[in-house]
Order: C-alpha cells, then structure tokens, then sequence
C-alpha cells in the first residue's frame, strides 16, 4: 500500500495517501493507448445485443457447437441466409433463415435435421440475428 | 421562443414485457408480476387486465381467475428489469437532445424544436427503435408540458391500435376536447383524496380542473395543484431534471418473510439492509452522515402494534459497512421491544455527501485508507463473484428474512450461468 502513517497515541494522522513520484518517468507513457477490448469488437449496439447458449448439433456445418456462446443482433435486419435467433410456436431455436421465391424455412447445418417450415399458421418471429460465435478450443 | 415540446416514453406492462421477451410462448398470453415478497400484482399485460384482474390486489384474492384462466404468474425479478430498463434508456437517449429517467419504465424527452407536423411520425419511429432493439413495446405522449404529455401517454396507451403507441395534445382544439373527456382523478398528481374533493366541488374532468379560478385552487389544492392545472393549460411549471442526479437518500427495507420476533433476527436483517445500502452509497461515490433504522409490525393483522424509528449521526461520513452496522445496532438498540410480532425493518440514509467534497476532520473518525481498500477489494468481488459472496458476518448465513421468490425468472441477460440454452 502507498500509503504512509503515523500513528499516534490512538489517532491516525495521514501525512500523505498517495504515491510520491520520484525518479524518472517511463519513456513509455507518452506513446501508451488502451488495452484491446473484446467487446468493442464483437458488439456494436450494446443496447440491442443479448447473448444465448448453443445446445445440441444442429448447426455444426457453419461451425456453431454445444454450449459455444452465440452474440445475437436485435438492430439488423435479418436477411435471407442470416443464422437467426428465431421463436416458432412458442419456443426459440437457432437456425439459418432462408427466404426465397421457394418460400420461407429455418434450415439446420447438419443433415441429421430437417428444415423447418414457416408459413401463415405458424407463430413466427426472429428474435435477432446472430453475429458472433464464441467457441472454447480448451 | 418556441413552446416546450414534451414527451414522455413509458413502457408498456413493463415487468410483464421483460418476462415475455424470453417466453415467447407466453405472447398474447395474460401474465402478471408480483412485488417483493410475492405479496400483490404489480404488472399486468392487457390480456389480465382484460379478466379484470385489478393493479395492487394480493395474488390469493385472484387465485380463481388465475386458475381458470392459465394465467402465468411471476415474482420480481428486478436484474432483468433494471438491464432491460438501461437498454430502452439507451435507445431513447439516442433521439432527444435532452433527456430525463423519470423511472424504471418511464423518461421524459425535450423536443423542443423539432417541427411539430412531423413530430408524431419521428416518435413513431423512436417507438419502433425501441421495440425492434430491446423487445419491449412502449407508449409515448406528447405536449407542451410534463402533464399534459403523462396525459397523452394515457390516452395513446387507451386505444393502442389507433394511436399505434403515439398520441399528441400539442395542437390547441385538440388539448381542450380531450381535456373535457379526461378524468380528473386519471391527471399526473392528483392523488385519489384530491379527486375526491375536486368531485365535491364539481370538477370532474381535466378541462373543468384547467380553467378553475388559481385563487380557488391554491386555497384547496396547495401550490401543486395550481401547478398542475397551469401545466393543464399548456403553461410549462415542472422542469425537466435532466442530469442524472445521485441519490440525495438511500432506503433499503423489506418486509420479513415470516413474522419475526428475535431481536438477534431483526439485527440479522439490518445488518443485510445497511449492507446494500451501503454498497448503492459507496457506487455513487457518496458518504452518509446520518441514517434512520425503522421497525415495525403488520398493521393489517390483528396484532400487538408497534412501530418506532431511530436516527443516528456521524461527525463526518462514512461509507465502510462495519461501522454503518454498528451505528444501526445502536439505533436498533434505542427502539427495539420485545414481544411485538415485526413485519418489517430497514434503513434509510438521510444525509448523503459527494466524497471528495467531504472534509477532513481533526476530531471526526473518517474512513481510513485501510477501510476504503476493503470496502473496494468487497465490491469488487461481490460484483464479479455475485451479490453477497463476501459480507459482513453481522448479515448471517440463514436468509430467514429473505424475500419469498418462488416464481422467479432467471437472469438472462446479467448472469452467464443463467443465459438461454437454443438448439
């Protein structure tokens, strides 16, 4: 601790609290920027962003895990293609959103699934688009 | 000059709005939320409301309509709220040049300037912002003042599909028809017992409050309600705090979970409250100098009463834990009596100072440096570790008096081990 006291009889009288530079200052400091932030580069609208938990194998092909922590994207618009963090009726999955003229389906990345129809009778929302994957190698 | 344009954004249902965002399955479902302890509703979604469930009733006077009805019931679960709260926070600080958190679910946006003809549009699209970015619906009003623009909230949030979540009263015929149809009762600050006088005297609707003679309303309604009706009247009386001020005043109390009758549990209990507020205290940088320790019994049971409070003062602040509990045990001390069946106890700190325009006191204790590392090296673990890792031994280990939370959410968006799990 810097910190240097004096004691006296039962009071504490500070003399000073903080540290005392005396010696040369490092010829570093006028070149220092800060440290990198992992945040910074995995999100950019902190306030639209959440973060799930992949469970299961239906998405390896794109390189999505069990357990492997996915960053969703409430801001952007989803586009045909995008990995979605979808609900369909009343539960939520991770699925690539494909729509094209062949109408609109969630198609898994592992052919042990199949695609999920969307049409008029399902209940049908995209939660956000998911931008990161961030998996343990250890 | 241009007249005041204001707004205010409140979130829809907005405990029940969090719930929902990570169960969709309970979309167009009727849900409700209760306060702490599990005690009465708090929230409701639209569909509740709709079975007539009522705001503040205790949940076991519903139990039949929530039974027959499959309403979905849940506890306070306020890290969820207070995140998604910073987020909607967010978006709308984005849109306005000057901007007040009035509450949880609530904001003020100054939009003074903005071309009145497109207004209702741009907040059109602050709406759909916040929806598509946090999850969470809201409503905004929007006038030429603090209460009209709470009215205008009320009157978009009436008929939803028609306002499409955005009702102005900046244009003049407009302010004065739905004025007339505006009960006085439903005006921002008028409380029930005002209203009831105001009934007496004949007002009933906002437009008879606005145009009643000043003198008439100063004399029966205090200078606040001759405030509001000059806010009525489109006259701006109320100013918009827009710097996020720190707490003049923390209060932290809860009521027991069961009746308690030790004294060694009610200080267990204290000890835990003067801890948290401590903890809010040392956040804002603040000292206090004075703190107040309340108890008291269960004024609705058929019981012994008794309540009392004490208050304590320190020659100069202090935001280290120990000593903040040992000054309420003195407090507790002073009023505690045995016997009594206590409901409730609490601490409030009256006297908040900013630390760095405390001054040094040759006779006052202050904090020393060794107590402020410790305080810190705490903080910093509980925040990392999670609330209540490392405490004072004075809080105990038993959570007797812990608040019942039996139908809690989890923390979806703060904690890692609580984040959903999708396949």
């Amino acid at each position: 601790m810097n910190t240097a006291l004096k004691q006296t009889q039962n009071n504490v009288v500070y003399l000073y609290t903080s540290k005392v530079s005396c010696g040369f200052p490092s010829p570093a400091d006028d070149y220092i920027e800060n440290p990198l932030d992992l945040n910074e580069h995995l999100i950019s609208k902190p306030a639209a962003t959440f973060f799930v938990r992949a469970k299961g194998d239906s998405m390896i092909n794109c390189g999505i895990y069990d357990g492997d922590l996915i960053i969703i994207d409430r801001s952007l618009d989803p586009q045909s293609g995008n990995v979605v963090l979808a609900s369909i009726n009343g539960e939520f999955t991770l699925k690539r959103f494909i729509n094209n003229s062949e109408g609109a389906y969630l198609q898994p990345e592992n052919s042990k699934y199949r695609p999920i129809d969307i049409n008029e009778n399902s209940d049908f929302q995209i939660f956000g688009v998911a931008i990161h994957s961030v998996h343990k190698l250890l | 000059m241009n007249k005041p344009i204001i707004a205010l954004a409140d979130c829809n249902s907005f405990y029940c709005s969090c719930e929902r965002l990570f169960r969709p399955d309970l979309a167009n479902k009727p849900v409700i939320v209760l306060s702490n302890n599990d005690g009465c509703i708090v929230s409701r979604t639209d569909e509740a409301k709709k079975l007539g469930i009522p705001m503040g009733a205790p949940l076991f006077k519903v139990r039949d309509i929530v039974e027959k009805h499959n309403v979905s019931v849940f506890s306070s679960n306020y890290t969820l709220y207070g995140d998604l709260s910073r987020r909607v926070m967010k978006v709308l600080s984005e849109f306005a040049p000057e901007f007040e958190i009035y509450s949880i679910d609530e904001a003020f946006l100054l939009l003074t300037g903005f071309n009145p003809d497109t207004i209702e549009d741009y907040l059109k699209n602050v709406r759909k912002t916040v929806l598509k970015y946090t999850g969470i619906p809201i409503s905004i009003g929007v006038s030429h003042t603090k209460v009209l623009a709470k009215a205008a909230n009320k009157l978009a949030k009436n008929d939803k599909i028609k306002s499409q979540g955005v009702y102005s009263l900046l244009d003049e015929h407009k302010r004065i028809a739905d004025l007339k149809n505006f009960p006085v009762e439903d005006i921002w600050g008028i409380g029930r017992q005002y209203a009831k006088k105001l009934h007496l005297f004949g007002i009933k609707n906002a437009y008879q409050f606005s145009i009643a003679d000043s003198k008439f309303i100063q004399k029966n309604f205090t200078v606040v309600g001759k405030r509001i009706a000059e806010e009525l009247c489109g006259n701006p009386c109320i100013e918009l705090e827009v710097e996020s001020k720190d707490k003049k005043q923390i209060i932290s109390s809860r009521s027991f979970g069961r009746p308690v009758m030790l004294k060694s549990e009610v200080k267990e209990s204290l000890a835990n409250h003067i801890s948290t507020a401590a903890e809010k205290l040392r956040s804002q940088d603040g000292l206090v100098k004075s703190l107040t320790v309340f108890i008291h019994t269960n004024q609705f049971k058929d019981v012994p009463q008794y309540f009392n409070s004490s208050t304590m003062t320190l020659l100069s602040g202090s935001a280290f834990t120990p000593r903040l509990i040992n000054l309420g045990f003195e407090a507790l001390d002073k009023i505690f009596k045995g016997g009594y069946e206590y409901k409730k106890t609490g601490v409030i700190f009256n006297d908040i100072i900013q630390k760095e325009k405390s001054q040094l006191d040759l006779f006052a204790q202050n904090d020393t440096p060794r107590e402020e590392i410790s305080m810190a090296t705490m903080d910093g673990i509980n925040e990392f570790h999670g609330t209540n890792t490392v405490k004072a031994a004075a809080c105990g280990t038993t959570k007797f008096w812990k608040m019942l939370s039996e139908m809690k959410s989890r923390a979806y968006t703060t904690r890692w081990s609580d984040l959903l799990k999708v396949g």
